[in-house]
């Protein structure tokens, strides 16, 4: 109805404008003479007033009482619903989508895990290995007078088994690798926007530009970011990002970044931005430029990941809670008060890192609104930064159950993983 | 006394290991590696003491085990079952066949070791 006012149209029908109205907004339903008379006016042909998006709706709701019992009678209400409810029907045919892929994805997830032949195999294999490589290092361990012929058999054994166990857990890790990258990986909006910023390397070239697109637009085809509320979560992110990119402009703050060793409170104060944007900056440089990975964990007051970029030998979990010993969440519990710790990570290799954490609280609804808190921690794999290398070092995890760490005093629950490596 | 167990594995270096072990306490092992033709085998050896894998080829532990304690002079047969499978369906599916003592892989020499003796002389 652009171009043209909607009272002079409502006149030149012959109708009011407020009922006029009430067609646009879809409350009132109409056909026959009406229809034709506005779409003359309008220079379009009627069909193009009602179909499109109320096709597809009325196909949607259909859909949704395929599913369901006395469907004659609410057939009947159908047209009526959406000339009446658009707003509730267009909720309703999402709910139905949604809870549709959520069906899948649970069945998938169970079928793979109940079902999955591979997956069984090669688990199965793995634990047979291991149970001989275990069985036959023990008796060569402690079996002091055993006859030279039997020691040379099992040091065979043991030399078979290995090079079986390396095989099935390089062919295990290939599958679930595969198994990743299907469909069904992410299942919340979050793991959605995960998904797609790992895919892109976490830098947004198209953000960088002097002019970047609408962050909308950008986010609108993207086939990784299914749903709509991940497509919100990925808007609000490249708003931040623009936000960041501005006031710290790419080669300058690159630059800078190389000339302090990555150090934030020097980036902070050169910038004049606070040290949680310099986080956000620095885990977004280009790899390639800065030498290395560089990690960024951010949480929000009740410790939920929000942002997650890992790096190697630095996971941080998906599905479970995380290691309560980071550097992040004694940042958490004091707002405002910066924290520099150098860590290692429990595991076969022990991986070091130096990490920054701060906690910034916001009032986003006023004064009398509540604090929210924000924290984020910045990972800075060994050798990428000379900064803090003599401090002591705390030891943590990824997550407890996976951790091997058996004496830890912040342990919430027993770990899966042998006890010691 | 001579002690006998017999072993149904298809792992031929766990074999080779528990094989070792016991023989060195004074067992006489004997080892079969077919599901199919395993309960033929526990008759005809009458062994004092039976380790069996549930993954077999031709026939799982599960029907095996079913199969004899179906049959007299196996009915009583003290049975050590050796799993990858640690789920609990699995416990209650051996225990319903009637197991006498259940043991998830990775397990460790003695505790093998320690269970057969146990079964030999009537405990669990």
């Amino acid at each position: 109805m652009q171009g043209r006012k909607q009272a002079d149209l409502a006149r030149s029908v012959g109708i009011s404008p407020s009922y006029l109205n009430l067609i646009e907004h879809n409350r009132r339903r109409i056909g026959g003479k009406l229809i034709t008379d506005i779409a003359h006016e309008l220079g379009v042909e009627p069909a193009a007033l009602t179909e499109g998006a109320e096709a597809a709706l009325l196909d949607g709701l259909r859909e949704v009482l395929a599913d369901t019992e006395k469907t004659d009678e609410a057939l009947s209400q159908l047209e009526e619903f959406v000339g009446r409810f658009p707003v509730w029907a267009r909720l309703l045919v999402e709910t139905r989508r949604r809870a549709s892929d959520l069906e899948h994805s649970v069945e998938v997830l169970s079928d793979r895990m109940a079902h999955d032949p591979f997956l069984s195999t090669s688990l199965h294999e793995v634990i047979s290995t291991v149970t001989a490589i275990r069985s036959t290092a023990t008796i060569l361990a402690e079996t002091r007078d055993i006859d030279p012929q039997w020691r040379d058999r099992f040091h065979r054994n043991m030399a078979e088994e290995s090079a079986r166990l390396a095989e099935s857990a390089e062919a295990l890790v290939r599958y679930l690798d595969e198994a990743s990258s299907v469909e069904f990986e992410a299942s919340t909006p979050q793991e959605e926007l995960d998904g797609w910023l790992r895919e892109s390397g976490y830098h947004v070239a198209e953000m960088e530009r002097a002019l970047p697109p609408e962050p909308e637009r950008l986010v609108a085809h993207q086939p990784r970011l299914r749903s709509a509320a991940a497509r919100s979560l990925a808007v609000r992110y490249l708003r931040r990002y623009r936000r960041d990119a501005e006031h710290m402009p790419l080669a300058a703050f690159l630059e800078a970044a190389l000339q302090t060793g990555f150090d934030p409170a020097a980036l902070s104060a050169r910038f004049g931005v606070d040290l949680g944007a310099v986080f956000r900056r620095l885990a977004v440089l280009p790899a390639g430029k800065v030498g290395g990975q560089i990690g960024l964990a951010i949480c929000d007051g009740s410790g939920t990941l929000t942002f997650r970029k890992s790096v190697e030998g630095f996971q941080l979990p998906r599905f479970s809670a995380a290691c309560p010993l980071w550097p992040l969440y004694k940042a958490l519990a004091r707002p405002m008060a910066p924290v520099r710790r150098r860590v290692e990570m429990g595991g076969r290799s022990l991986h070091r890192y130096l990490t920054y954490a701060i906690c910034q609280p916001s009032q986003p609804a006023g004064f009398d609104g509540p604090q929210v808190l924000e924290a984020a921690m910045l990972i800075l794999p060994e050798g990428l930064s000379e900064l803090g290398a003599s401090e002591p070092l705390l030891g943590i995890g990824t997550s407890c159950r996976i951790c091997p760490r058996a004496g830890c005093a912040a342990r919430r629950e027993p770990s899966i993983m042998a006890e010691a490596f | 006394m001579n002690k006998r167990v017999l072993l149904v594995e298809d792992e031929p270096n766990i074999i080779e290991a528990i094989r070792f072990i016991l023989s060195r306490d004074g067992w006489t092992v004997e080892t079969h590696l077919d599901g199919a033709t395993a309960v033929d085998m526990v008759t005809a050896a009458a062994p004092d003491v039976l380790v069996l894998d549930v993954m077999l080829p031709g026939k799982s532990g599960f029907e095996i085990l079913k199969e004899l304690r179906a049959l007299s002079a196996t009915a009583a047969l003290p049975v050590l079952m050796l799993t990858a499978k640690g789920q609990g369906r699995d416990r209650e599916l051996a225990e319903r066949y009637g197991v006498t003592r259940y043991m998830t892989k990775p397990f460790s020499n003695a505790e093998v070791l320690e269970a057969v003796n146990a079964l030999q002389t009537g405990g669990r």
